[in-house]
């Protein structure tokens, strides 16, 4: 399966190997330079590259790129769904996972990426496992350790291995027991120039943070589980009781994890919150082009819209903006010719725009293309599928 | 050379076996110098006794390792550190030793003692990770212990040890490719395990080793499809590939009668989504109804518990099910992957490349499958480029006459993108939607037509190449269009548009004559600038006009192949030649010439535009072979659907051949020492054999996965099982024989269970039919199949007029037996026949003596062995031996005696209990009777007795201390301390009390004997058998006075033997707990062998030494 494993920064160094089979000498990565060369763009990167010996599988994420080797047949899922999983244990044990924090970090890694496989084939992908064999650096325990000349490796046996519910370590102990549910939404829309939606989907997930004492057995019910029609779950739910009853019924793993993700499609239309106005036009012959738009709420349920991030990519022929934001601020990259504007948060009562003229190549006609704009934006307190607002939680410990 | 020494440093990881040490190289200097100094600091803290320097040493070494650098010059340094007590060096240590073993093979042999230890550890966790580590290192040297390991493990009572052995098989086969057959008997073993841990590890062994011995697979297969939902999700990928591959093979398509009601059953799934499919039966008949193709049960077994896992969170798993669903089922379920795999489109970008390369496969087959989903295909403008291009191409097959519009909306948005690549990819795909439907033929070619007036180069000269295709399939009414592209070729520069504009206006230079010969003037003009594939294209040109208006263009014509006579390219030589021989008449080119026009202006049919992801479902979707359309290595092919069912026999019949090869190999022993014996009758003498063959399996099939233990757990079950049993029994009866093994197979509890059962039926029915009134003890027995002996009794109860019948009928009666005898020889080996004496082939007696041999071997499984057992354990003081430890006369009047209890010693199980007998023999009272400055020798540890206040005159007094040996013979010295004098004094023990007795079966007594002398032979650890021959004197020949000898000499347990010329005992020594094992063979008059095997030289040797002394004498 999975031979080795290279870790590539941005910059093209190889900062990090682990091989779990015989040494595949890293110039094995020169392929993968190749085609990273030929692509222009990180994202643009095949996922999966053939050479003549091996089969190159990468993910790129946090600016690196995770390169897995293997020699035969295997479904690259299984390996790309693997290297995601690496960067979520990582993430989960530093924080954050950078390039830095992996090299200050360089033994815990190697360590962690050593009982993830064997021979190739995962073992131990479960965080909590992973925990009890190699604890995660935290402040105090680096500050022990430099003192004691400790390392992270747990010192004893980890059982979790061995118990019926793999996920979840034993022996977990808190003085004050709490579980919270976060719900999360986000919905993913296409709006054509004259305003209407062509699609529209919900995401969503609910992620869990659960500090409960010994083995714990929890049930989660919901209002109105009929809108959830497409669901994955995180292992430890019991799938048969879901089908019958539509309640989440699992022992949860210790800590952060996510309890299940769901998806409302695009078939019953949603109302999207907020509305764009935008004036975008370039004359032949001028060397200026007008620009201005503007954001309002709309179908928010009295919920304010936090953290409006506007950004598009203008056309090539644009030199430069002269703009004016009524609040924000923006930002335009004559390089990149990418234009993002932080809004913050949306005042139903002064409606945030952004208005002035654009600067175009002196000499050449009008652009043919539509400049795309791309607006992110939050609302807490609102599942706007109008689902997932559970009623009742239940614990109990067998 | 430095200068190069210090490349290859830089270089790192890529070092290699020859590579020069830096240790060697003195005259080293400059950056390198530093770096030996720094690798000598390391030498430094591994060598030193603080742990905390050692770990430190050992996390700079690791992360020289994970940089890439080289760090196996410091190899013989960290190895030292392997028995490391400090549990985080330690595993630092195993870190570097996996990833540098390999370099250093003849170093790396000094670890393998301790992973041998490892392997012994009563903690599993021990036990898994020695197993782990032991088979990570690629030494080829090992692969002898290697496998025995393996083997060991594969039987473990831990089914994490058991998942770690399957975890190193792979390792060893590629190691060592020939140990494939006997890797393929352990995986065969485990894959009959029941536990969830082990299935997902060992199909991966299997798909490594041996994916195509499908018919291991047969009696798993429904173990499988129910363990499936709980395997961890790396597993369950495995598996459901594999079982996708074998579904492949058994099972008939279930499409196979429905290409005409394709429409029809498209409509009927949508109904049937929410369908509830659990009632089998029910869909079963209606099948049956409406066409003739019924579903083998297993097949749906299979569907219905994958279905479930599009649910997974892990998006392999996802995919391995749909691609189960997309090759398996029938038409009208497939519908039901679609929701999940349009799930996994908002997943990460490389997820997303994956899906929609398999969804553009299958989307072509099954294009209803994703219609209902089409908006979630559509672009966002955040896509990266090869994402959008799948996008599109899916976009594009599920285009038809309805949402044609709707696409074809979007697409105009696609085209004014910024990024070019998706702009040309989405002129493509609109030219593939004009082709493929007719309707909208026209639209696009509109459209097009449009773009060509775009002010991007590369969207003009798509828009172009894709005209000309379309062109092509009805140029008559497209003349303007024609017309327009000639004036292109002023502007457009790239030359794939140019050379597709001047083959339209050749092909169709009748519709514009005016403008053709004027587009020839002006490329002939720039000919000698123009790329090569336009220059065939003029020339083509040329020669068209020349054929069709040779007024005009016979001067141009000839110009241009002049041109084209001196062009640097042979291939547009070759044509200018070419063309010339055939337009231009000569008197030799006579016969050719006549058809020039029909050859060039010929009807040409048009292109078909189609998907490049047509057909690509030959290979398995979710296959790194399908992505890459390319075979890639150690690729399985998926199998076509059998033409027929398979014939149910086959399986059976496989077995049925494993199971004789393996009968033969129990039979041989039995008929070589039958051999001489009067000749018995052939339907005797195979009856006894398979009796003893069933019990054995049966009582065996129980402890032979995880001890002994479970065969009452194994039991229980039963019982429990039996009622479902019975009741299934009716139906099963009819089944095919392949879907009865398949049944059966479930579990070896169950497998047994239903043996019995039918076993039972088939007899009743024998005994219904000829009416002679059986007792129901054999039914009883029947039923209650899972004691060996009731039914081995039992069914040596039968008359051999039953046999007979049983004999006819052998093909119905003999079925049963080929499942239970696949339990592997491992289990059969439980119950060697020829340790014990063969039953006489005749009917009548043998019955007795096999239940009474079973009896013995039965005490050996359980070990409860209730004649000797008591004799053993309680330490027979009488015939215990004492020792003077003090005298009388040195001891001042206080005489001290110890004896060896060979009691357990209660503090410290390592320690042997010492019993210290002290008597005052003076006339005063002895006070503070102690041990002080005990001085034992290293490791020695001493347990003193608790301080004895005062010992009246006369008294005796009897105290017991431990005293922890180390498994040697040297005395252990200390002080024996009274409130006015100090004595010196030791204790030596015989060799016979460093042990602590063990009781193991027959069988185990043998595997560990095995296991010892092989390791003898692999010269780890020395000769571990030592051999002695002795003459038994007179008195010391009968069975009690042998094994008296023996236990006097030696604290040691009996260990039951089936021979009676044989004895055997075990032990343990009491530090370390190796083995030793004792056998004594009688031979002919008093002549005797000893075998002694032992891990330990020395105690083997001075354990013969001390017997046969104590025999002899």
């Amino acid at each position: 399966m999975i031979h080795s494993l290279f870790l590539i920064n941005a910059s093209g160094d190889i900062f990090l190997e682990k091989h779990w089979k015989s040494v595949v000498s890293r110039s094995v990565c020169d392929y993968f330079f190749e085609a990273q060369e030929r692509a222009s763009e990180a994202e643009n990167v095949p996922p999966v590259i053939p050479t003549p010996h091996h089969y190159l599988l990468s993910v790129y994420r946090h600016k690196i790129f995770f390169v897995a080797v293997i020699q035969t047949e295997v479904p690259p899922l299984f390996v790309i769904e693997f290297l995601h999983r690496v960067v979520d244990t990582f993430q989960d044990y530093f924080g954050v996972c950078s390039e830095v924090m992996i090299k200050d970090n360089v033994v815990v890694v190697y360590e962690v990426l050593e009982e993830m496989l064997d021979n190739g084939f995962p073992l131990a992908t479960e965080s909590n496992i992973l925990k009890e064999l190699i604890k995660p650096p935290t402040i105090l325990r680096t500050v022990v350790n430099t003192i004691t000349g400790s390392t992270n490796v747990g010192d004893q046996l980890p059982t979790g291995q061995l118990s019926v519910v793999p996920w979840r370590r034993t022996g977990v102990k808190y003085t004050n027991n709490e579980a919270y549910f976060d719900v999360i939404e986000e919905i993913d829309a296409i709006i054509d120039k004259s305003g209407s939606t062509i699609t529209a989907e919900i995401q969503g997930v609910i992620d869990a943070c659960v500090k409960l004492t010994g083995m714990p057995d929890l049930t989660l019910s919901f209002m109105n589980p009929r809108l959830l029609d497409d669901v994955s779950f995180h292992p430890c739910v019991r799938f048969k009781r879901w089908e019958s009853e539509r309640i989440l019924s699992f022992i949860p793993p210790d800590g952060n994890f996510r309890l299940l993700s769901y998806h409302v499609s695009a078939q019953n239309l949603v109302a999207i919150p907020v509305y764009v106005k935008h004036n975008i036009s370039f004359r032949d012959g001028s060397s200026l082009g007008r620009f201005e738009i503007t954001v309002g709420p709309k179908q928010t349920m009295g919920k304010t819209i936090e953290g409006v991030m506007v950004a598009s990519q203008m056309p090539k022929g644009v030199l430069n903006m002269s703009l004016t934001p009524s609040q924000g601020t923006h930002i335009f990259d004559p390089v990149t010719k990418l234009l993002s504007w932080d809004v913050g948060k949306i005042n139903p009562q002064k409606l945030p725009s952004l208005k002035g003229t654009m600067s175009l190549q002196a000499g050449a006609s009008k652009p043919d293309e539509n400049p795309t704009i791309n607006l992110q934006f939050k609302i807490q307190q609102l599942a706007i599928s109008g689902s997932s607002a559970t009623d009742e939680c239940h614990c109990r410990w067998p | 050379m430095a200068a190069g020494q210090a490349y290859s440093e830089e270089k790192g990881g890529s070092s290699s076996l020859g590579e020069p040490e830096y240790g060697h190289d003195p005259a080293s200097g400059g950056i390198f110098s530093s770096d030996y100094k720094r690798h000598d600091d390391l030498k430094e803290m591994l060598d030193s006794n603080k742990d905390s320097l050692k770990l430190e040493a050992m996390k700079r070494i690791v992360a020289m390792i994970a940089r890439g650098k080289n760090a196996s010059d410091l190899f013989p340094a960290v190895v030292k550190n392997v028995a490391c007590k400090n549990i985080e060096v330690k595993k630092l240590v195993y870190v570097y030793l996996v990833r540098y073993a390999e370099e250093q093979q003849d170093l790396a042999l000094l670890s393998i003692s301790t992973f041998q230890r490892g392997l012994k550890d009563p903690n599993q966790l021990i036990r898994a990770s020695a197993l782990r580590v032991l088979s990570s290192i690629r030494v080829p040297i090992i692969v002898p212990i290697m496998m025995l390991a393996i083997k060991e493990a594969a039987s473990d009572m831990s089914p994490y040890v058991r998942k770690t052995a399957a975890h190193a098989i792979p390792k060893l086969y590629s190691l060592d490719s020939d140990q494939k057959d006997q890797l393929i008997e352990v995986i065969e073993k485990l894959l009959a395990d029941k536990t969830t841990l082990v299935a997902g590890s060992v199909v991966m062994a299997f798909e490594e080793v041996c994916p195509e011995r499908i018919d291991l697979i047969h009696k798993n297969y429904r173990k499988l499809c129910n363990l499936l939902i709980d395997v961890e999700e790396w597993g369950q990928v495995v598996i459901i590939n594999m079982l996708t591959r074998y579904a492949r093979t058994q099972f008939l398509s279930p499409n196979q009668n429905e290409s005409l009601l394709e429409d029809s059953a498209e409509k009927a799934f949508y109904g049937s989504d929410e369908e509830d499919t659990k009632d089998d039966k029910a869909e079963a008949t209606s099948l049956v109804k409406r066409k003739p193709y019924v579903m083998d049960p297993d097949h749906r077994l299979l569907l219905r518990n994958t279905k479930p896992l599009l649910q997974s969170r892990n998006a392999a798993v996802v995919m391995a099910v749909a691609q189960l669903y997309f090759h398996l089922a029938p038409k009208a379920e497939v519908g039901v992957i679609a929701k999940a795999l349009v799930r996994l489109l908002r997943s990460h970008s490389e997820v997303q490349y994956v899906v929609l390369q398999n969804v553009a496969t299958m989307s072509i087959k099954r294009r209803g499958m994703f219609e209902p989903y089409l908006k979630s295909f559509y672009i966002r403008s955040t896509d990266p480029t090869q994402i959008k291009i799948l996008k599109l191409e899916v976009l594009t097959n599920l285009a038809n006459e309805t949402n044609i519009s709707t696409i074809l909306r979007e697409f105009q948005t696609y085209i004014r993108s910024m990024d070019k690549d998706f702009v040309a990819a989405t002129i493509q795909a609109i030219g593939r939607c004009a082709t493929n439907i007719g309707k909208v033929r026209d639209t696009c070619l509109n459209g097009l037509v449009q773009l060509l007036s775009n002010r991007d180069e590369l969207v003009v000269a798509e828009s172009v190449v894709v005209i000309k295709k379309l062109l092509q399939m009805q140029p008559a009414q497209h003349s303007e269009i024609i017309k327009h592209m000639a004036k292109l070729t002023d502007n457009i520069q790239v030359p794939m548009a140019r050379a597709s504009i001047l083959w339209l206006i050749g092909e169709y230079c009748e519709h514009v004559p005016k403008i053709a010969p004027d587009v020839l003037r002006k490329m002939a003009k720039s000919f000698t600038n123009e790329e090569d594939i336009v220059k065939l294209q003029v020339i083509n040109l040329a020669a068209k006009l020349y054929l069709t208006n040779s007024k005009q263009s016979k001067l141009l014509t000839q110009y241009v192949l002049n041109l084209a006579k001196y062009d640097q390219n042979y291939d547009i030589r070759d044509r200018a030649r070419f063309i010339r021989q055939l337009i231009v008449p000569t008197e030799k080119s006579g016969a050719l010439n006549k058809y020039a026009k029909k050859l060039f202006l010929a009807q040409k049919p048009a292109p078909i535009l189609e998907s490049s992801f047509k057909d690509r479902d030959h290979f398995q979707l979710g296959s790194l072979s399908h992505l890459l359309n390319a075979k890639a290595v150690g690729y399985q092919e998926l199998p076509d659907w059998p033409d027929e069912a398979p014939d149910p026999s086959v399986p059976e019949w496989t077995k049925c051949t494993s199971r004789e090869k393996r009968k033969e190999k129990v039979e041989k022993p039995f008929y070589s020492d039958s051999e001489g014996e009067s000749g018995p009758t052939e339907s005797a003498d195979s009856e006894p054999e398979s009796v003893s063959e069933e019990s054995e399996t049966s009582s065996s099939e129980g402890s032979s996965s995880s001890g002994s233990e479970e065969e009452e757990e194994g039991s229980g079950d039963q019982s429990e099982d039996k009622e479902e049993e019975e009741k299934r029994k009716k139906k099963k009866e009819k089944e095919a024989p392949r879907k009865a093994s398949l049944e059966s197979a479930g579990s070896p509890s169950e497998e047994e269970e239903e043996e019995g059962v039918k076993k039972g039926k088939k007899k009743k029915q024998q005994q219904e039919r000829k009416g002679c009134g059986e007792t129901s003890s054999e039914e009883a027995s029947a039923s209650e199949s899972s004691s060996s002996e009731s039914d081995s009794g039992s069914e040596a109860q039968e008359s051999p007029a039953e046999v007979e019948t049983k004999r006819r009928k052998a093909p119905a009666s003999t079925k049963p037996s080929p499942r239970a005898t696949t339990a592997g020889p491992k289990e059969i080996s439980l119950l060697d026949l020829d340790d014990f004496t063969p039953p006489p082939p005749q009917p009548v007696p043998s019955s007795n003596i096999v239940s009474s041999s079973l009896v013995t071997d039965l005490e050996g499984l359980t070990l409860t062995d209730t004649s000797l057992a008591p004799a053993l354990l309680s330490p027979v003081f009488g015939s215990v031996r004492t020792y003077e430890l003090l005298h009388r006369m040195t001891g001042e009047g206080l005489s001290v005696e110890y004896c060896f209890s060979r009691r357990p010693f209660p503090h410290d199980p390592h320690m042997v209990a010492v019993q210290i007998q002290i008597s005052n023999n003076t006339d005063a009272e002895v006070k503070s009777l102690r041990i002080s400055e005990p001085k034992p020798l290293s490791g020695m540890r001493i347990q003193e007795f608790p301080e004895i206040e005062s010992l009246a005159p006369g008294d005796t007094a009897s105290v017991v201390m431990g005293i922890d040996f180390c498994d040697s013979t040297q005395a252990a010295n200390f002080q024996l301390c009274t409130h006015t004098r100090h004595f010196y004094v030791s204790i030596q023990p015989p060799v016979g009390e460093l042990m602590a007795p063990v009781f193991m079966s027959e069988n185990e007594f043998k595997k560990e004997q095995e296991h010892l002398s092989r390791l003898g032979e692999g010269k780890l650890t020395g000769m571990s058998e030592i051999t002695e021959k002795l003459t038994l004197p007179e008195k010391c020949r009968s069975d009690h006075a042998i094994v008296q000898q023996v236990t006097s000499a030696a604290n040691v347990g009996r260990v039951p033997c089936g021979a009676d010329n044989e004895y055997r005992f075990a032990a343990k020594t009491v530090t370390s707990g190796s083995l030793v094992l004792i056998t004594l063979e009688k031979r002919e008059g008093a002549a005797a062998q000893l075998t002694v095997n032992s891990e330990k030289m020395v105690i083997g040797t001075m354990l013969v030494k001390d017997i046969v002394q104590a025999l002899v004498q």
